[in-house]
């Protein structure tokens, strides 16, 4: 059953050193706020899962939180690179980060069979391509029935998913709309998950076929308002593109990174 | 009458007009995105445009920054998650045209947006595969859009992030289930297919007052030029206006909060 935790306290529960932790939000509800605590908390060795890291995961690489990182794609989206990923994969900074990539559909069916209590997922993936030749969690297999190859990888199992929502009831069910990535399939793949929301309502107003986590599948909610900012929470608050502009420049310079991480992180306090 | 108009806007015409109307696209982010949404806002008005981000069937009025802008979902027929995406609508069999961008691209179409130089140590790291690995073999055709330059038109790709037709023209030979792979690849100088037997990528058509020694001299190897090499058609004045918009609109867009 959920519980109605701050986010301090949520994270300081849940997201112990040396885990594996899935922070998804497709673009859109990207778990900022909680990334941000794992920060300030200074959680180390993490292997981070994510299928587009996004700033989230750049801040957190820079900030030396990461041993590990599984990914699909890896850039600064409509705008370049990931800076602090690439320096820390090309020179080493802060340290090394170890990296398993792989392709978006492979990711996506990994969270699904995770949620599926599934070893595997299978997919017609990876044919003709070098990424399993640099990947040795990508394997093929053959169809029993028909005999075709297919591609094999295992599931995505976290220790702990953190994922942001638009909003959870006093219960702890929690809605997810707009564009919903492998929200659920993160949740329901991982042993502990942290929900992060807008706001908790009386009533969550669902249709029948709205994306709803129930509360028992859930350990915990936390309220953070903006929590997915600069990403954005549809019927919220809009992407603020711009500041992905931004950051470009920002995270381009280990000490303009680091003075933007003391600034906006350290020195932000955080709904403790 | 011949109208102003820059190579980037031949480029993204050109692309557009490869887009049929009622044509099912999975939409890169980029150039393809452009394209694409310029063929939608002209000859195409039915065309589908299905993102990564789960966005079916989408009519965005600004071109999105990322893959999955709140814009995607707001003018969508429907959003649907990121594993249905992938697993129905993509490895389903539902799409024709997948349109990709890329940072490297070799004689045989394949596309390299993993890194440049050596994986374990590489000099360059660029984003990955995302979904195109799946969408070059999964996809009925594959068209690709990206400048021309000996940066990216390269004799043999650093790493093969996805499948043309693999390092010697036969990756797709005898393999079940798979799409055409690429039919033609569009730059800001020209319009080159594979050849049908070798797979080999042939310069079909020259943009108005580009010369073959231009394409050559941005090719990374000996290209070859067809018997008929065609003139690509100018663009025409309503292209010019409606791309010119979209993109004045885009920038509006962006630069605000």
């Amino acid at each position: 059953m959920a519980e109605v935790l701050s986010l301090h306290d949520a994270v300081a529960r849940y997201v112990d050193d040396g885990a594996t932790v899935a922070m998804e939000g497709f673009t859109h509800l990207i778990p900022f706020a909680a990334g941000h605590e794992i920060i300030r908390q200074g959680k180390r060795d993490l292997t981070l899962v994510r299928m587009t890291p996004d700033l989230i995961y750049d801040q957190l690489i820079g900030a030396g939180c990461v041993k590990k990182l599984i990914f699909s794609w890896g850039g600064n989206p409509g705008v370049g690179s990931l800076h602090r990923l690439r320096d820390a994969v090309e020179k080493g900074w802060p340290h090394k980060v170890e990296i398993l990539e792989h392709s978006h559909a492979a990711m996506a069916c990994a969270y699904e069979a995770g949620a599926a209590g599934l070893p595997l997922a299978v997919l017609r993936g990876y044919i003709g391509s070098d990424l399993p030749k640099v990947n040795d969690q990508i394997k093929f297999i053959e169809c029993p029935f028909t005999g075709e190859r297919l591609a094999a990888v295992p599931s995505i199992r976290p220790d702990v998913s953190v994922v942001h929502a638009q909003k959870a009831d006093r219960k702890g069910n929690v809605l997810v709309e707009g564009i919903v990535g492998v929200q659920k399939e993160a949740v329901l793949a991982a042993r502990r998950s942290i929900v992060t929301v807008e706001e908790i309502v009386d009533d969550l107003e669902a249709t029948p076929n709205a994306c709803v986590i129930p509360g028992w599948a859930i350990d915990a909610i936390a309220v953070a308002e903006k929590g997915a900012y600069p990403s954005y929470a549809h019927g919220y608050y809009p992407r603020h593109n711009r500041f992905y502009k931004e950051w470009d420049t920002i995270a381009r310079d280990r000490d303009s990174f680091n003075a933007w991480l003391e600034e906006n992180v350290y020195n932000a306090g955080g709904a403790s | 009458m011949s109208l102003e108009y820059t190579s980037a806007e031949m480029m993204t015409v050109t692309a557009a007009r490869a887009l049929e109307n009622g044509t099912t696209c999975f939409v890169g982010i980029g150039l393809p995105s452009e394209a694409a949404n310029l063929a939608r806002l002209t000859h195409a008005p039915d065309v589908v445009l299905i993102y990564e981000s789960g966005t079916l069937q989408t009519k965005p009025d600004v071109l999105p920054l990322s893959i999955g802008d709140g814009e995607l979902c707001e003018t969508a027929l429907t959003t649907v998650s990121v594993p249905e995406m992938f697993r129905y609508w993509l490895q389903g069999g539902k799409i024709d045209v997948g349109f990709l961008g890329t940072a490297q691209i070799d004689r045989y179409c394949n596309l390299n947006t993993t890194l440049i130089g050596d994986y374990t140590a590489p000099k360059v790291r660029l984003p990955g595969g995302g979904g195109a690995p799946e969408i070059a073999t999964n996809a009925g055709e594959v068209f690709i859009t990206l400048k021309h330059s000996r940066r990216t038109f390269v004799d043999g790709v650093d790493f093969v992030t996805t499948l043309g037709f693999g390092r010697d023209g036969k990756g797709r030979d005898g393999v079940p289930n798979i799409g055409k792979g690429p039919t033609r690849v569009i730059t800001d100088l020209c319009v080159m297919k594979p050849d049908p037997e070798t797979k080999e990528l042939v310069v079909v058509s020259l943009h108005p007052g580009v010369t073959a020694e231009q394409v050559q001299e941005a090719t990374g190897w000996e290209i070859r030029f067809a018997e008929q090499l065609e003139t690509t058609a100018e663009p025409s004045e309503k292209e010019l206006e409606v791309l010119r918009e979209l993109k004045a609109r885009t920038e509006r867009h962006h630069s605000g909060e």
